[in-house]
């Protein structure tokens, strides 16, 4: 069993290295770090939402017991940054940055920092920032996106570039729908949905010299938050330390340098101690992005037969006035069905609120409820099984770009989960199936995600106790990263896995891009195979004549010794090769290659729905989930299921209850918190069924992945409203769907 | 959080005293709303008398009924022998309520004493009457969909969060207070209030009132009760809107019915009127359907909450048909 297990590590369910860890409260997340004569901070918020400061009464603030310093645009030292940013000639023409917080006296949005209180302890921090107060003149503001809706623009990027993705699409005839025999023309709302990862946006910035900063941050890139500021404080990269071990969750809200950071930042310039800045529950609403708030029109024909003949899709979303925040809205009507004629159009509305970031199966999970819900329109005006609808508009290549696919399963998908969840059950006529007042549907959504891969290095070094240290900046959110390049490196070297230790979440570990749009899998784990591999060529030519002529894939790392496959005799002991002194260490780049120019690369996901609606109260119970997935290879079953059991969890909440409602009248969140802002618990989950085709795709890289993170989302949301027309006959197309739409 | 003194005496008469002889000062039990209040500056005392240690923890009978200690945590009532088998609709609806680890904290003088839930009155930055009076009602033109359709006022239109306050205004509770003037007993009804034009006052308890105990009589409500509450997930949310129906029922004629409703109004709602249109009707879907509509009698929606006006009807009809049929 021991011995079958160390061979094949790929695909095992392994537990995770740090699963103890997390368990036991010995993980340190960036709120946990305490330095020496560490200091603490507290922001504190705009009241209006458009307008400018004309002062700030600071001085209770100011007199309050353990106070260091209070900190506003009145006498915030210099970022240096703030000036020369967007000016970079090399940069790309601006489309707007993240707020240079205390720069100037303009309010852009309710709840801004307008001021950071630094105390002794946080709790008298706390107590301070509320004793701060502003003193504005407000301005005219703009918060609902349908009432500005008119004044839409292209963005900036796609106007400057034709070539930008972010520009209208056309294949075949403009608009062609609104000629077609059978058609539909349907408007779809979703609310901003917020983050809220468990883990709280935290952050503590220690000076260690005047010009070297040390960051222990949230954050789902080491590397970009480096960046961002050793620019923003005009320093050489290397003198910026960021450090993420271990990163509470996250779902996109960390892939972007926030406001709550500079202020961290200058406040431990200010008061020359490391200082701890954490946000409440209510800032994690107000300023660290969310799922903008979108408007969508679909339009579709089709024969009789079932044929899709045009589809035309757009969308507004919401974005900043001081950034123009963009996402793939509309990136799966463009290539997931066969349709002649297809147009979409992707706008976005400036309004007064923070800029929007990254939620997961970010842009297509929103356009996925659209487009899955107007499959399943169609589907009802043709007649016909939604299933069997989508099998007769199947694309066997990529219609957008005209390459065939990497790898595509998702008919396998399709089987797989029809069957789990009970499809056959599936009555055509909506309200046909009941259980006493529970009404009874079933609904199916489609998910689709590039199988993005980056450029990534792995540093990998034989340690004189025989075990292998695996070094690399990325950084791991919740899916497991440590766990998986821990079985890769295992079955590479043939190690026991025991023995491989992977460090990430430094920035001074070997490069890698954030931990972002599904892609760590894919570009770190060739990164570390490839280490991996290198690192037992080196010992092998260290291990004299019997290993210089063995083949490469002979090499085995075993317990104590470098050893060959087939020949149980032939061995050396580690500590001879650590003798011999030298280098036993390599870091190694694996980069993606020509292949994506030549197919079309993407992860595929389906998923069915029953759910059970009250007649009477118009309560929803999702009584099945069945989510199946084209993912490539499956490194680790166990948390790969745990990322498509969490992204189905996210998709009932997308589904049924979460929404964050502004009112506009003072541009202020009512949603504030967990009692109003509700995700689900427990209770509202079944147990999530996941099935994974696996089956490698050979294009991505050589391990055959494809990314699973957001896939496991988009389309869940559709399914769940199917499932929900066809339970009751009522077609909502505005998220979440809740109670009062159903009586 | 501002700074204040906290006292913990064990005689009720000094924990009364410490409160009506300070302006600033205010009871605190298991704390789940009070120290919500206090972290977010919307309750500011200067002195915490903490009462958990008097003993008024019990739950015992009565004369024709159950006395149930204020300090009584809603775990323990909900959970307790007696009350599930003479009041298993008290039982039924505390545990609507909350999460396990809320109820685990909460006493039953708490939770008739928690705030409402409406956001403005949660944001220091909005308007409330109910917070800050005279500043007007943020929610009357604002995001209203959790508001009141019963008894609201221009200056309120928040309604109370209570799930167990609903079933005690259906059995005819009786709240037992002790003061700075003695000892008083308030029936349930008359407990909280309506915003009139003092929305901040939730209740009818004088400075220095402290809740000693609830008395619930004995009744036919042995069998047939049920509460239903409408939420948008499965648990732990406050309701859209709840029932508490308790039916006594012979030979399929009902003999006697209590009916409330919550998240309704700024009070948990009496439905007296729609009660006696059912004595002496068949434990039917119709007699049920006729009580909701006279229940819904009066009632009033705004621009977000118009869906109560049918989600009421049909949520007293699911927990009148529930309640008949529970065997």
């Amino acid at each position: 069993m021991k011995e079958q297990a160390q061979n094949k590590q790929i695909g095992a369910p392994m537990d995770r290295v740090d699963g103890r860890l997390k368990v036991t409260g010995g993980a340190k997340y960036s709120a946990e770090y305490e330095l020496p004569n560490m200091a603490y901070a507290v922001l504190v918020g705009s009241t209006i939402t458009k307008g400018r400061l004309t002062g700030i009464d600071t001085k209770a603030a100011e007199k309050a017991p353990g106070v260091l310093a209070v900190i506003t645009h009145f006498n915030s030292p210099k970022v240096p940054g703030f000036d020369t940013a967007g000016k970079d000639p090399s940069q790309p023409a601006t489309v707007g940055g993240p707020l240079k917080i205390f720069k100037d006296d303009k309010i852009r949005y309710n709840d801004q920092p307008i001021a950071v209180v630094v105390a002794d302890s946080w709790e008298r921090a706390r107590f301070a920032a509320r004793l701060v107060k502003g003193q504005y003149a407000p301005e005219k503001h703009k918060t609902n996106l349908e009432a500005n809706a008119s004044e839409a623009f292209l963005p900036t990027a796609a106007k400057k570039n034709p070539k930008h993705p972010m520009n209208d699409y056309q294949r075949g005839q403009v608009d062609a729908y609104k000629t077609g025999a059978i058609k539909l023309e349907s408007e779809y709302v979703i609310p901003t949905e917020v983050h809220h990862p468990m883990e709280l946006q935290a952050i503590t910035a220690h000076w260690e010299a005047p010009d070297r900063l040390t960051l222990y941050d949230k954050t789902q890139g080491t590397l970009a938050t480096r960046r961002d500021f050793a620019k923003e404080w005009n320093l050489p990269e290397e003198n910026v330390k960021v450090i993420a071990t271990f990163v509470g969750g996250a779902f996109g809200n960390a892939l972007h340098s926030w406001p709550h950071e500079s202020a961290a930042i200058i406040a431990a310039k200010v008061v020359n101690r490391p200082v701890k800045l954490m946000l409440t529950r209510e800032q994690m609403f107000t300023n660290v992005g969310y799922r903008p708030y979108t408007w969508q029109k679909l339009g579709m024909s089709a024969t009789a037969d079932g044929k899709i003949t045009a589809i035309t899709h757009e969308s507004v979303g919401q974005t900043s006035t001081y950034e123009e925040f963009t996402e793939s809205t509309l990136a799966q009507t463009r290539m997931m069905y066969q349709s002649p004629n297809v147009t979409t159009r992707y706008r976005l509305a400036s309004l007064d609120v923070c800029s929007p970031i990254w939620m997961r199966g970010p842009g297509e999970a929103t356009g996925a409820f659209a487009l899955e819900s107007a499959m399943d329109e169609m589907a009802h005006l043709l007649n016909l099984d939604p299933l069997e609808f989508r099998l007769r508009n199947y694309t066997e290549q990529d219609p957008e770009k005209n390459k065939p696919w990497s790898t595509k399963f998702l008919k396998e998908c399709y089987q797989l989960g029809a069957e789990r969840v009970g499809w056959n059950k599936r009555q055509l006529k909506p309200g046909s199936l009941r259980d006493g007042e529970w009404l009874i549907g079933y609904g199916m959504g489609v998910g689709t995600f590039g199988a993005h891969r980056g450029a990534a290095t792995v540093g990998a070094q034989l340690r004189p106790d025989g075990t292998v240290l695996l070094q690399c900046a990325t950084t791991d959110i919740g899916p497991g990263t440590g766990t998986v390049m821990t079985q890769i490196a295992a079955e590479t070297l043939g190690l026991d896995p025991k023995k491989i230790r992977f460090e990430l979440g430094n920035s001074s570990f070997p490069k890698a891009g954030t931990q972002g749009g599904s892609s760590t899998v894919n570009s770190v784990g060739p990164a570390t195979q490839e280490a991996c591999l290198a690192l037992k060529e080196k010992l092998r030519t260290l291990a004299g004549a019997a290993f210089a002529s063995a083949k490469k894939e002979d090499v085995t790392l075993t317990d104590g010794y470098l050893a060959l496959s087939g020949s149980p005799t032939t061995r050396v002991a580690y500590a001879d090769l650590i003798k011999q002194g030298g280098d036993k260490a390599v870091t190694v780049e694996a980069k993606p290659g020509p292949e994506g120019q030549k197919y079309s690369m993407y992860s595929f996901s389906v998923h069915f729905a029953e759910v059970r609606v009250h007649e009477l109260t118009g309560e929803v119970r999702v009584s099945k989930l069945v989510s199946c997935a084209d993912a490539g290879t499956i490194i680790n079953e166990k948390t790969a299921g745990n990322q498509m059991k969490g992204g189905a969890v996210g998709g009932i909440g997308m589904a049924l209850m979460e929404a964050a409602h502004i009112d506009d009248r003072f541009g202020r969140y009512v949603t504030k918190d967990f009692a109003d802002y509700h995700v689900p618990v427990h209770a509202d989950s079944p147990d999530v069924q996941v099935a994974f085709v696996n089956q490698p795709d050979p294009h991505v890289n050589a391990l055959g992945t494809k990314g699973i993170g957001e896939i496991a989302i988009i389309g869940v949301a559709p399914a769940i409203a199917n499932a929900i027309f066809n339970a009751t006959g009522k077609r909502i197309r505005e998220l979440p769907i809740t109670p009062d739409k159903l009586i | 959080m501002n700074q204040f003194q906290y006292v913990r005496p064990t005689k009720p008469q000094a924990a009364i005293d410490a409160v009506a002889k300070d302006q600033n000062a205010t009871f605190i039990a298991g704390g789940t709303n009070l120290v919500d209040l206090m972290k977010r500056g919307i309750a500011t005392p200067q002195k915490l008398v903490d009462i958990n240690r008097l003993p008024l923890t019990k739950i015992e009978k009565e004369n024709n009924g159950l006395r149930i200690g204020a300090l009584a945590l809603n775990s323990t009532v909900a959970d307790d022998k007696q009350v599930r088998q003479k009041q298993p609709l008290l039982a039924l609806a505390l545990n609507a309520g909350a999460s396990a680890q809320l109820r685990n904290m909460a006493t039953v003088g708490g939770n008739m004493l928690q705030r409402t839930r409406c956001s403005y009155f949660y944001d220091l930055a909005m308007p409330c009457n109910k917070r800050e009076p005279g500043t007007g009602c943020g929610a009357l033109e604002g995001i209203n969909r959790m508001h009141a359709i019963f008894g609201f006022s221009d200056k309120c239109i928040a309604v109370h969060p209570s799930d167990m306050s609903v079933a005690l205004v259906a059995l005819d509770a009786t709240v037992l207070v002790s003061g700075p003037k003695g000892e008083r007993r308030i029936p349930f009804a008359d407990f909280h209030r309506l915003p009139g034009d003092t929305p901040e006052k939730d209740t009818n308890l004088e400075k220095g009132e402290l809740i000693t105990a609830v008395d619930i009589p004995d009744g036919p409500f042995t069998k047939h009760v049920h509460y239903q509450k409408v939420r948008e997930r499965a648990s732990y949310a406050f309701a859209l809107l709840s029932v508490a129906a308790a039916l006594d029922i012979e030979n399929n004629t009902i003999k006697a019915a209590r009916l409330a409703m919550g998240g309704v109004a700024h009070k948990p709602w009496r439905l007296t009127a729609a009660e006696q249109s059912l004595v002496g009707k068949p434990a039917t879907e119709e007699s049920f359907r006729q009580a909701a509509a006279i229940a819904m009698q009066g009632a009033k929606a705004f621009k977000h909450n118009a869906y109560k006006l049918k989600l009421g009807p049909n949520t007293i009809v699911q927990a009148l048909k529930t309640a008949a049929s529970a065997a």
